[in-house]
């Protein structure tokens, strides 16, 4: 299926505003999803016959910068029977307060493999997803306090629980 | 601590009420960080009834090296040292994938000379074979067959010398560069390969006598650790962990990536032999198939190495190094099949700078180890040993 045949599928199925823009200037397209779909927009691509994308290759959590304000997370799916990739992208503004963190729906209930992406992002990104089932930090220890990847990280700290820190 | 929105503490606090509860009826068991079958620093939390292992929370992140943020910090080129650090027994392989990925974006990997697609292959295969040795030679340890251990050990350290000889280092190599290679290959190089390969080939009909048919190491792992192969696809597992589920999925072929669609080479699945498909005798079978068809696309390789493409006077390696890396403003996700299954790297370029504004690695060791609380439910602690051993991760590429 082309990826103008997939864009058709999902407006068909969830109406015009589900696909909210498209990138197509390099080597591989991605489609702009509304992040509220993302978790029914993959389970449609798993589950329809005609698209059956199975494998979640990766999840990525990207921060725009601080002018930007803005957080997004990256899918990269891939079809077994068809041999197909495809890249979904979310996004949304955030005022990077670590009371208020970046929400998007978790796509944990299609995919497994995404427990511990989704982990990952939040360990690094700060970015929480609504419905995970065990969303703890992963990499970092769990009292680690800030989030690294994100582009506004700096560590003041001169000290790590009596480490001295260069 | 800052104050934070309860809803973000919230896992953590289920999961320490989980492990206060369990500690009551049950008992934890921590298995690590140092334990000698995880290859690495792997902190396995289990809750065990008796002998019995009810569930398995993995704890990782003590190699964590802060890839992606290097990634963000360097040009492309100067990642490349850090990128034969995620996986450190098959460093070639995770270089190949980086460098084929930035190529692909500037729009030159098809300028590439073959007869240094030729050297990166070759290269790659004889680290695959390294580190597929290193999985056989610890699983055998893990289940308490000694011998084995030795004999991949010495035989990987021919494939050691000889990328020695290549690149100057013996396992952190930075030999394949964006465009180009670091050097050619020595002179005599592929007369030494050739010699290796004869003398190899012998070496693995023993090691299949010693082991592979060993009646109590397919005792030890028969039926053992069986992994669906729906489960399989679910969790992101790749590389021998997806064939040794009896799916034939290999990137090489897949996705025909360098020169793998000229190489004549078959795709090793599990058959269930010994047991059911998909099980851990499956998952070691497929390595030591994989390393018979390396062999083959190796001595491929230097059949063409050593005729159409042989090496040249005024053949420099280096010759089309672009001067400076500024991909055009765009995303890519590069995959291609590393030792352990699909590797992959996501490059974000803004089109201005010389480094990327967001990288991120897709370590095939993390998604297969993120199959094992799945995988160990219900089982015997010395069944958990045979389980975490087949999967072979490397530490570096789970915690990158």
């Amino acid at each position: 299926m082309s990826f103008e045949d997939i864009k058709l599928l999902l407006t068909e199925k969830f109406g015009a505003d589900v696909i909210v823009g498209e990138e197509t200037g390099g080597l591989q397209p991605a489609l702009l999803i509304d992040p509220d779909h993302i978790a029914d927009v993959c389970l449609e691509l798993r589950n329809n016959p005609n698209t059956y994308f199975d494998f979640l290759s990766c999840i990525t959590g990207v921060d725009y910068g601080v002018e930007a304000g803005r957080f997004g997370v990256v899918y990269h799916l891939a079809s077994i029977p068809y041999k197909t990739q495809l890249t979904l992208k979310v996004s949304k503004e955030n005022d990077r307060n670590e009371d208020n963190l970046p929400t998007f729906p978790s796509v944990t209930s299609v995919y497994r493999t995404a427990d511990w992406h989704e982990r990952e992002q939040y360990d690094m990104l700060g970015i929480f997803f609504e419905g995970h089932p065990d969303l703890r930090r992963l990499l970092l220890p769990d009292d680690w306090e800030g989030f690294p990847l994100r582009k506004d990280y700096t560590t003041l700290d001169k000290y790590y629980k009596g480490i001295k820190i260069d | 601590m800052n104050i934070r929105n309860s809803k973000y503490n919230k896992p953590l606090e289920a999961y320490f009420e989980k492990i206060a509860s369990a500690a009551v009826e049950d008992m934890i068991l921590n298995m690590g960080p140092q334990h000698p079958s995880s290859h690495g620093v792997l902190r396995l939390e289990l809750i065990t009834d008796g002998e019995i292992v009810k569930e398995v929370i993995p704890h990782i992140g003590y190699l964590h090296r802060c890839f992606e943020k290097h990634g963000e910090s360097l040009t492309y080129q100067q990642t490349i040292p850090f990128t034969d650090r995620m996986d450190y027994l098959a460093s070639m392989n995770n270089s190949h994938a980086w460098v084929m990925g930035v190529e692909r974006m500037l729009g030159i990997d098809k300028d590439i000379p073959k007869r240094i697609e030729y050297i990166r292959v070759l290269v790659c295969e004889l680290n695959r074979i390294a580190s597929h040795l290193i999985a056989i030679g610890t699983y055998g340890i893990d289940i308490g067959a000694f011998t084995p251990f030795l004999w991949c050990f010495r035989d990987r350290e021919h494939i050691m010398g000889m990328l020695e000889w290549a690149s100057g280092s013996r396992m952190l190599y930075n030999y394949i560069w964006v465009g180009g290679l670091f050097y050619d290959l020595p002179v005599g190089f592929e007369e030494r390969c050739r010699e290796f390969v004869d003398y190899f080939k012998p070496k693995m009909v023993e090691l299949n006598q010693l082991l592979t048919d060993n009646q109590v190491f397919i005792s030890r792992t028969a039926n053992v650790g069986v992994l669906p192969l729906d489960v399989a696809i679910n969790y992101g597992c790749s590389g021998p962990m997806l064939r040794g589920s009896g799916l034939k999925w290999d990137l090489r072929r897949i996705d025909g990536y360098s020169i793998y669609p000229e190489l004549d080479f078959d795709i090793p699945v599990g058959t269930g032999l010994m047991g059911a498909v998909g099980d851990c005798w499956d998952r070691y079978k497929v390595r030591v198939d994989e390393i018979e068809q390396s062999l083959k696309m190796i001595e491929q390789c230097l059949d063409r190495l050593q005729n159409e493409l042989k090496r040249t006077p005024d053949f420099d390696p280096r010759a089309k190094l672009p001067r400076k890396i500024t991909p055009k403003a765009q995303d890519y996700y590069v995959r291609c099949e590393g030792a352990k299954g699909e590797l992959g790297f996501y490059f974000m370029a803004d089109g201005r700078s010389e480094i990327p504004t967001r990288v991120r690695a897709r370590g095939p060791s993390f998604n297969n180890l993120s199959v094992l609380p799945e995988l160990a439910k219900g089982v015997m602690i010395a069944d958990l040993i045979a389980i975490v051993g087949s999967i072979d991760f490397v530490l570096g590429e789970v915690d990158r």
